[in-house]
C-alpha cells in the first residue's frame, strides 16, 4: 500500500495543474446544499459538507442524454438514419466522491456492463474516470453503509482515497489511475507506508463506530420472493408514498432510464432520460394496460427490486449502498431501512392479514 | 400544541370502536428528525402510533381522492380548505368523512433549520414556541416563529373551516397578514427580470414532479406532463419543457390552490413553488374576492360564469 501526503496547501496548486489533462467535477455549494458540478478553471471542490443532494451518477450516466440524431429531409441522402452523436470522454476525475457513491458505480455496472448487454455511453463515460474519494470522518445519521456492503471508509470503485487529517490530506494510492492522477497533480510526497497505514486504520474505526444506523440483510436471498411479494405489510409500507420518484432521482444505485425522440422541424433526436419505477408511466403498455397500476405494486416494486430481485439475481448482496440519500429526501418519510428489516424478518406463518 | 394528542387518539379510537368510520388517516413518528409520515390506523388498539406535533406539513387531504370507505382524517386549517375543495369537486363525499380538526399553531421548515447548523441535527425537541436542537457537541434553542414554513408564517386561516369535532379550543387569526409582498415585488420587475427571475428559480429542477404529487389538487388520472398522445411536453431537462410544466402546473391550481405548502416542502432541490400559485391566488383574490376551500357554498370562479365577471372578452 502506498500513501501520498497532501498538504492542504499544494491542494490548489495540484488540481490546477490536473486541470490540463482531466476534466475535473467536485461538490460545490448553491444556497443549501452541495452537488456534484464540473469545475471550472480554478475553481475549487467544496471539500466541507456531508454529502451532495443528488449522487454523482450523472458525471458517468446523465438524467438526460442525447444517443442520436437524424433528419427527416428526404432531400438528404441519410435522411430516417439514426447516426451516433459525438461525444467527449476524455479523462475526467471526480474529487470528492464518498465511498458509498463510488461502490454504487459497480454494483450498477451489473446492469450496464454485462456479458450479455454492453450500454456504449456508460461504459466509456466509467472507463474515461478517476474517482478520486473521499472518507467520511463524520457520517450522517441516516448512513448505513457499514451494514450494505460498504463503509466510510470502503474503496471498492476508488483509484484514490483522501483522508482528511487536519492540515493535510492523506492520499491512499488504489490503482494505476489513481496513481496516474497523483502524478499529473504533481503531488508526490511520500510517507511511511505502516505508519500512514496505522493513522488511516484507526481513523476508519473511529469513523465506522460512529455509524449506528444499520440494517440486516442476510435473510433476504432465502425467503421466498412469491411470498415476500405477497406480504401483508406492503399496504402500510406503501400508504404515505406520493410516487414522487425522489428517492431513485436521489439514489446512486437507481439505473431506469426511458427512450425518447424529439423532432423539431426535419431534425430529431434519440435521447434517454432517468426514469422510475415509482411512476405509473413506467409500466404503461400502449395497449393501455398498466401491470403496475397501483402506487402499492410501484412501491413494492422498488423494494423488491433493490432488496429481493438484485439480490437474487447477481449474488452481489442488496442494490443499495446505505447513502441514506433516499431517507433523507423522501417528502413522506418513507424508511428503507424499516422496509428492509420487514423483509429480512418476514415469516408467511406469522403473517397476521 | 402537544396536547392535541391525546385528543386525537382519543377521537379516533372512539371512531374505530363504534364502527363510524373504517380507518383514521394521521401521522406517526418518522425515522429522521422534523419528519413524520402519514399514515393510517384501522384498530383502535393502534391509535397510540398517532403524533402530533410541528412535523405534520403534509397535506393529508392528498390521501383522500377517490377513496370509498369511511374515513376519519386528522386536519389542520389547510387540510381542510383541501377537503372543501375536494367536495366541491367530487373528489370526496363529506359524508364519508369525519373530521378530527386540529386548530393549526404553524409548522416548521426543517430545511431552514438544517441550514442555520453547520453539523446534521441529531435531535429536535419542541416545546410549545421554542424548539431545541441537538447536534454533534451542539444544543440551541430557538424560537419556533423564526423558523416556521413559509406558508405559515402569512397563515390566515389555521382553523379547520370544516370539522366534525376539534381536539382544542380555536387559535385566533391572524389579522391583517401582508399575503403578497413577495408576489407584487415580482409584479413590479420589468419582464426580462421576471422571466429572468422565474428562470433562476426553476434552474435546479430535476422534473421529479414531487411539487405535483404532494399537492391535493392534482388528482388527475394522467397528468398533462405524462400523456404520450399527444405528447405535450418533453421529458429531457430542456429549459422550455421544464417552464412549461411548471407554468401549467400552476395555472391548473389557479382557484384551487390553497397555499398548503405541501408542494413546496416537498421539492428535494428547495425550490419555492410557490412563487407561481401565490401570483394566481392573489390574482383570484383581487379579480374575483375569492380564496379557495372557504366554504362550501360556493362554486369557485373558474368554474363559473358571473354577469359581472371584471374581464369584457367573457361577456
Ligand atoms: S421519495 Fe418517498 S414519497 Fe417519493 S416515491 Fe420515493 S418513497 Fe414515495
Ligand atoms: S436506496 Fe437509498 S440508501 Fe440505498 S443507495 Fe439508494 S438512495 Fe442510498
Ligand atoms: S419537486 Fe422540485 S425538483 Fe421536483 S419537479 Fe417539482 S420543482 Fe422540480
Ligand atoms: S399548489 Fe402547493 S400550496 Fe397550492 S394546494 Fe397544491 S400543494 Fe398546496
Amino acid at each position: 500500500m502506498k500513501v501520498i501526503k497532501i498538504d492542504k496547501k499544494e491542494w490548489a496548486g495540484g488540481l490546477e495543474r490536473l486541470s490540463d489533462s482531466f476534466l475535473l467535477c467536485g461538490p460545490v455549494k448553491k444556497d443549501k446544499f452541495h452537488n456534484f458540478k464540473e469545475l471550472e478553471k480554478g475553481e475549487l471542490p467544496d471539500m466541507n459538507l456531508l454529502n451532495t443532494r443528488l449522487s454523482p451518477k450523472s458525471i458517468v450516466y446523465p438524467q438526460s442524454e442525447i444517443m442520436f440524431k437524424y433528419t427527416l429531409d428526404e432531400n438528404q441522402k441519410d435522411h430516417n438514419i439514426l447516426k451516433e452523436i459525438d461525444k467527449d470522454y476524455s479523462p475526467r476525475g471526480v474529487i470528492g466522491i464518498r465511498p458509498c457513491d463510488a461502490k454504487a458505480f459497480l454494483l450498477v455496472k451489473a446492469n450496464f456492463d454485462a456479458p450479455e448487454y454492453k450500454d456504449p455511453y456508460w461504459i466509456k463515460s466509467y472507463k474515461a474516470t478517476t474517482f478520486v474519494g473521499y472518507a467520511c470522518n463524520i457520517p450522517c445519521n441516516t448512513c448505513f453503509c457499514t451494514t450494505a456492503g460498504c463503509g466510510p471508509f470502503h474503496e471498492q470503485g476508488l483509484d484514490l482515497l483522501l483522508v482528511d487529517a487536519g492540515d493535510y490530506y492523506l492520499s491512499k494510492i488504489i490503482t494505476e489511475k489513481g496513481k496516474n492522477l497523483l502524478t499529473a497533480a504533481g503531488w508526490s510526497e511520500k510517507m511511511d507506508a505502516a505508519a500512514a497505514g496505522d493513522q488511516i486504520a484507526s481513523m476508519k474505526q473511529a469513523a465506522e463506530a460512529k455509524i449506528t444506523a444499520r440494517v440486516a440483510t442476510n435473510k433476504l436471498k432465502d425467503k421466498k420472493t412469491t411470498e415476500l411479494f405477497e406480504a401483508s405489510f406492503w399496504e402500510e409500507v406503501a400508504f404515505a408514498c406520493i410516487n414522487c420518484g425522489t428517492c431513485t432521482y436521489v439514489c446512486p444505485t437507481c439505473w431506469c432510464f426511458d427512450i425518447q425522440d424529439e423532432a423539431y422541424g426535419s431534425s430529431g433526436i434519440r435521447m434517454r432520460n432517468w426514469d422510475s419505477c415509482m411512476y405509473p408511466l413506467f409500466t404503461f403498455h400502449g395497449s393501455g394496460h398498466n401491470p403496475r397500476e397501483t402506487k402499492m405494486q410501484r412501491v413494492r416494486q422498488r423494494f423488491m427490486h433493490k432488496l429481493k430481485y438484485y439480490v437474487d439475481r447477481y449474488e452481489n448482496g442488496i442494490q443499495c449502498v446505505g447513502c441514506g440519500r433516499c431517507i433523507r429526501h423522501c417528502p413522506v418519510n418513507i424508511d428503507i431501512r424499516k422496509v428492509c428489516d420487514l423483509m429480512n424478518d418476514y415469516e408467511p406463518a406469522l403473517d397476521e392479514e | 400544541m402537544l396536547t392535541y394528542i391525546e385528543k386525537i387518539k382519543e377521537i379516533s379510537s372512539r371512531l374505530l370502536q363504534e364502527g363510524k368510520v373504517d380507518v383514521v388517516i394521521g401521522f406517526r413518528k418518522g425515522t429522521v428528525p422534523m419528519m413524520n409520515e402519514p399514515c393510517f390506523v384501522k384498530r383502535p388498539e393502534d391509535v397510540d402510533n398517532f403524533v402530533w406535533d410541528s412535523n405534520c406539513g403534509i397535506n393529508l387531504a392528498n390521501y383522500l381522492a377517490n377513496r370509498k370507505e369511511k374515513i376519519g382524517i386528522v386536519v389542520k386549517g389547510c387540510d381542510s380548505r383541501n377537503i372543501v375543495t375536494h367536495i366541491i369537486e367530487n373528489k370526496i363525499k363529506q359524508d364519508q368523512l369525519f373530521i378530527i380538526g386540529v386548530p393549526c399553531k404553524a409548522m416548521i421548515d426543517r430545511r431552514k433549520i438544517e441550514a442555520m447548523f453547520e453539523t446534521e441535527i441529531q435531535e429536535v425537541i419542541e416545546a410549545e414556541d421554542r424548539i431545541i436542537v441537538k447536534g454533534h457537541g451542539l444544543e440551541k434553542t430557538i424560537n419556533k416563529i423564526d423558523v416556521l414554513q413559509e406558508n405559515c408564517a402569512i397563515c390566515v386561516q389555521r382553523n379547520p373551516v370544516i370539522y366534525d369535532e376539534l381536539v382544542g379550543e380555536p387559535v385566533e387569526e391572524k389579522k391583517d397578514v401582508d399575503r403578497y409582498e413577495d408576489v407584487r415585488k415580482i409584479e413590479s420587475m420589468p419582464p426580462q427580470e421576471k422571466w429572468k427571475y422565474f428562470d433562476d428559480l426553476i434552474l435546479p429542477c430535476i422534473r421529479c414532479y414531487a411539487c405535483r404529487n404532494a399537492c391535493p389538487l392534482c388528482y388527475c388520472p394522467t397528468c398533462f406532463v405524462d400523456e404520450s398522445r399527444p405528447q405535450w411536453v418533453g421529458k429531457s431537462q430542456d429549459p422550455t419543457d421544464t417552464r412549461t410544466f411548471h407554468f401549467l402546473r400552476a395555472y391548473h391550481c389557479a382557484g384551487r390552490c390553497t397555499d398548503c405548502g405541501a408542494c413546496e416542502r416537498a421539492c428535494p432541490m428547495d425550490i419555492k413553488v410557490r412563487q407561481f400559485t401565490k401570483k394566481l391566488e392573489k390574482d383570484c383574490l383581487d379579480l374575483f374576492g375569492w380564496e379557495a376551500g372557504m366554504t362550501l357554498e360556493k362554486r369557485p370562479p373558474l368554474d363559473t360564469y358571473r354577469p359581472d365577471d371584471p374581464d369584457d372578452f367573457i361577456k
